[in-house]
């Protein structure tokens, strides 16, 4: 342990900067009418997804009938859909967000999230209101809007919907990627997407991906074009992934087939299978209106407009220094 | 030796790569939010010093190498084998003609140098990164120039031919950057 380990890893002048863009945030959604809220951190369950580790605790506590397990959220999404389906409107939220086995340059295990829903809106409206917070924010410019097909099939020559893993190797390898074995579809477009595309998005202004693979859908609805897409998006600015929004899977019917095709696939990976989240799924049975919901991480924006390049220089206290 | 996964690899980490020992310069975590997890690792050969770079996805691992660094004093050589000795367990080992290559025209003895081991066996030795010594064979400069200005080769004691400013003559000793091959300064 070095002798400044106590020391903030940020600069002063970085801390405010934090400080003045969380104001603009609350500034932004206060003028639009959007309701801040503030959901539980500790949950009695957490998403399935296959490629997120959740934090979980032991904990004792009076009037739950015994030690119970719970769970650091990896987002706030699932209790601010229960919100929206006890009416609330249009809500937005700044917390901390946890995962598990996830630290480098980009990444430190708990992070700021800001996420926000705005019922009645499709993926390609919520799009729009992204930018203009980028605007407010970094001061970028109109940004470019492209398919998740053709920026796969513009830069790569790659069909991203219907090749199968052997022909994404295959185009991989052409590209100069090495050979990873064992990877499937999404570890392939996975794999070309942080090493081959990644880097070259957002540079100038920002980029938005949308419309991606049905079997990437995550939680969002799936458009049944052919070949069908899930209507999430996502976007980047100078290289870096800022932001993924969907719009969003209503039906609670398929919410919680997804739920359980994600447990399965752990079962067979022999990784950890969490608690399905029922009061979610009780909120879809209930109703929620049709929307489209953002996750945007904070830190990364906050780098970005210090012109920064590694988290920990607007971090406080990154997780080597917890 | 213990094997390494995706979450346990990091820089200054000693790894086998194949039968090649290499020690990790740089990694990087990536990951897309709703994607899997990679790793791109740098690593160093310690024998060759080239730099490699691979990528671990969330299964793979790394096979850990056991190497030490160890300090040890130079103590002779009879023309094949290169005698080193840990001055505080007073061990000796020796190191080939072929393994040390050109480290040996930086060899004095009694110097202390930097034995690199794999599973007890040297795989490079770093010598000091000065030494000095003595000048045995230049051409003698100009009477008068000491501007500096232009150099003239000067080989020494150990056979090494360094460039040394024109003043410098037979005979006397200098300070050469062992890392680089290029005189410092006279001593």
């Amino acid at each position: 342990m070095s002798i400044d380990d106590w020391c903030p890893t940020a600069s002063l002048a970085h801390l405010q900067l934090r400080a003045e863009i969380l104001g603009q945030i609350r500034g932004f959604f206060s003028k639009r009418g959007v309701l801040e809220v503030e959901t539980p951190v500790l949950s009695h369950a957490t998403v399935t997804d296959l490629h997120l580790h959740t934090f979980s605790t032991k904990a004792e506590i009076p009037g739950l009938g015994g030690p119970s397990k719970l769970y650091l959220q990896t987002s706030p999404e699932f209790a601010m859909k229960r919100l929206l389906a006890a009416g609330a409107g249009p809500i937005y939220q700044l917390c901390k967000a946890f995962r598990d086995q996830e630290a480098g340059r980009l990444h430190n295990p708990e992070f700021t999230m800001l996420e926000w829903y705005r019922p009645g809106w499709d993926h390609h409206h919520l799009m729009d209101e992204v930018q203009d917070l980028l605007t407010m924010v970094l001061g970028t410019g109109p940004a470019e809007r492209r398919s998740y097909s053709e920026v796969f099939s513009t830069e790569l020559g790659v069909d991203p919907h219907r090749d199968d893993a052997e022909s994404l190797r295959r185009r991989a390898l052409e590209h100069g990627l090495e050979d990873i074995g064992g990877l499937d579809r999404e570890g392939w477009l996975s794999l070309m997407m942080t090493h081959l595309l990644e880097p070259t998005l957002g540079r100038g202004a920002p980029t938005f991906i949308f419309d991606y693979p049905a079997d990437q859908a995550a939680l969002a609805r799936i458009r049944h074009d052919n070949p069908p897409v899930a209507e999430r998006f996502e976007v980047y600015a100078n290289g870096i992934e800022l932001a993924n929004g969907y719009h969003e899977l209503t039906d609670a019917g398929e919410q919680l087939q997804r739920f359980e095709n994600d447990l399965n696939a752990r079962r067979s990976r022999g990784l950890p299978e969490p608690p399905v989240d029922h009061r979610l799924i009780d909120a879809l049975e209930h109703g929620m209106p049709p929307c489209a919901g953002v996750a945007l991480g904070i830190d990364r924006l906050i780098m970005l407009a210090a012109g920064a390049s590694r988290l920990e220089e607007v971090i406080a206290f990154p997780i080597g220094r917890a | 030796m213990p094997s390494f996964n995706l979450n346990q690899v990091k820089v200054g980490l000693k790894i086998m790569m194949g039968n090649d020992p290499c020690v990790i310069v740089d990694a990087d975590f990536v990951k897309p939010g709703k994607g899997q997890a990679f790793t791109k690792i740098k690593f160093k050969s310690y024998r060759t010093g080239r730099v490699n770079e691979i990528t671990m996805k969330a299964s793979d691992t790394v096979e850990g190498a056991n190497v030490v660094d160890t300090e040890m004093q130079y103590l002779f050589n009879d023309g094949a084998e290169w005698t080193f000795m840990d001055l505080e367990t007073y061990e000796q080992l020796t190191a080939s003609k072929e393994l040390l290559g050109d480290t040996i025209q930086w060899l004095i003895e009694e110097d202390l140098c930097l034995v690199t081991l794999l599973d007890g066996f040297p795989i490079v030795v770093t010598p000091p990164n000065f030494v000095v010594m003595e000048i045995v064979e230049t051409d003698p400069g100009v009477r008068g120039d000491t501007s500096g200005g232009g150099n003239k080769p000067a080989t020494l004691i150990s056979g090494a031919v360094v460039r040394v400013p024109l003043f410098v003559q037979q005979g006397e000793k200098v300070k050469v950057d062992t890392r680089t091959g290029d005189y410092v300064s006279r001593a």
